[in-house]
């Protein structure tokens, strides 16, 4: 039987590849076939990703932040047949504490920056029919609210809510839109100074499976651009160790 | 840097407990309000007003408020 969760042929872009989640979803992707693009701020790390990939396409190391930088990497990249937005950062901050700069800065990386690239790639057409959009979303966005947590859970309830519109809108194209809607991961990014190891090991007691790793969700982002998911369109996905469910 | 400016607005952090006592040597964690949201608004406050970031081992290994702006003085200078 042909397997129906290879990416042969197909051309990806994966943001955030640099580090953590987007790193190893950026190898499973091509390990699974896929010609894959990848781009991240961080050019050494990005470099270090880029020699790891089975079916490189090419790396570009940029701050998609910055306008001029996200129109220089669609112009690099050929017509895709899925995008992966997994660049995201996290700030912890209790609610009255924030001001306008962070929500602002937050917004920017995790929310305007996604939506701007595929709102580029679409007016440049460079997402093919039968394409498949992946968003890195999280638990945060519309399960679980944390102490402290509030730009980071309104920036991914945002996307929650626009992919439903962009999946409709791209159907006809059958363009599929979806999104990962992981707990905590081990990366980089939950390691924060602002919480002892205590206080992380006392949450991860609360996950039935503990916290997962960076390969689970990238397993999960290979189903939602494969053909296996081509009636899926405007689906969260949760991997989150069975922590939402109690 | 002042210690009993430090007092007071370390003691703003805190809704229901009567703090007006609150002093240098008041051991912070010993109430029934203390939890980690009041630890993650003093980092933000510490942060906001002294520009300096605490971290949670910073808060775990303090017992009182002397403690804390022991160790925002240092991280100031360095």
């Amino acid at each position: 039987m042909d397997n129906p969760f290879s990416l042969k042929g197909k051309k990806i872009l994966v943001t955030g590849a640099s580090s953590g989640i987007g790193r190893q979803i950026a190898i499973s992707v091509s390990g699974m076939g896929a010609e894959t693009f990848i781009t991240g701020r961080n050019e050494q790390r990005l470099s270090n990703v880029f020699n790891l990939l089975e079916v490189p396409g090419t790396q570009y190391a940029a701050d998609l932040n910055i306008e001029k930088e996200q129109d220089s990497l669609i112009e690099l990249m050929p017509n895709l047949d899925g995008v992966v937005l997994s660049a995201g950062i996290v700030k912890t901050l209790p609610f009255k504490f924030i001001n306008r700069k962070d929500w602002d800065s937050i917004f920017e990386t995790n929310f305007f920056s996604p939506a701007i690239l595929i709102n580029k790639l679409l007016k440049t057409k460079k997402l093919n029919k039968n394409g498949s959009v992946v968003f890195i979303s999280s638990i945060a966005g519309n399960f679980v609210g944390t102490v402290g947590n509030a730009m980071y859970s309104a920036s991914k309830g945002a996307i929650n809510a626009m992919q439903k519109v962009l999946a409709i809108e791209l159907s006809a194209q059958r363009i599929r839109v979806n999104n990962i809607s992981p707990g905590m991961i081990k990366t980089e990014l939950i390691y924060d100074p602002i919480f002892t190891e205590e206080q992380l090991k006392d949450d991860e007691k609360k996950y039935p499976l503990g916290f997962g790793e960076p390969i689970d969700v990238a397993n999960a982002v290979i189903y939602l651009l494969s053909d296996a998911s081509k009636w899926v369109t405007g689906s969260t996905l949760i991997i989150d160790g069975g922590f939402t469910i109690q | 840097m002042n210690i009993e400016k430090f007092v007071r607005e370390f003691a703003d952090q805190f809704d229901d407990l009567d703090t007006s006592a609150f002093a240098a040597e008041t051991l912070f964690k010993e109430n029934d309000e203390w939890s980690s949201m009041t630890a993650l608004s003093v980092i933000a406050m510490v942060d906001d007003v002294y520009t300096v970031r605490l971290t949670g081992d910073d808060i775990r290994n303090s017992k009182v408020i002397q403690d804390i702006y022991d160790i925002v003085l240092k991280k100031s200078n360095s």
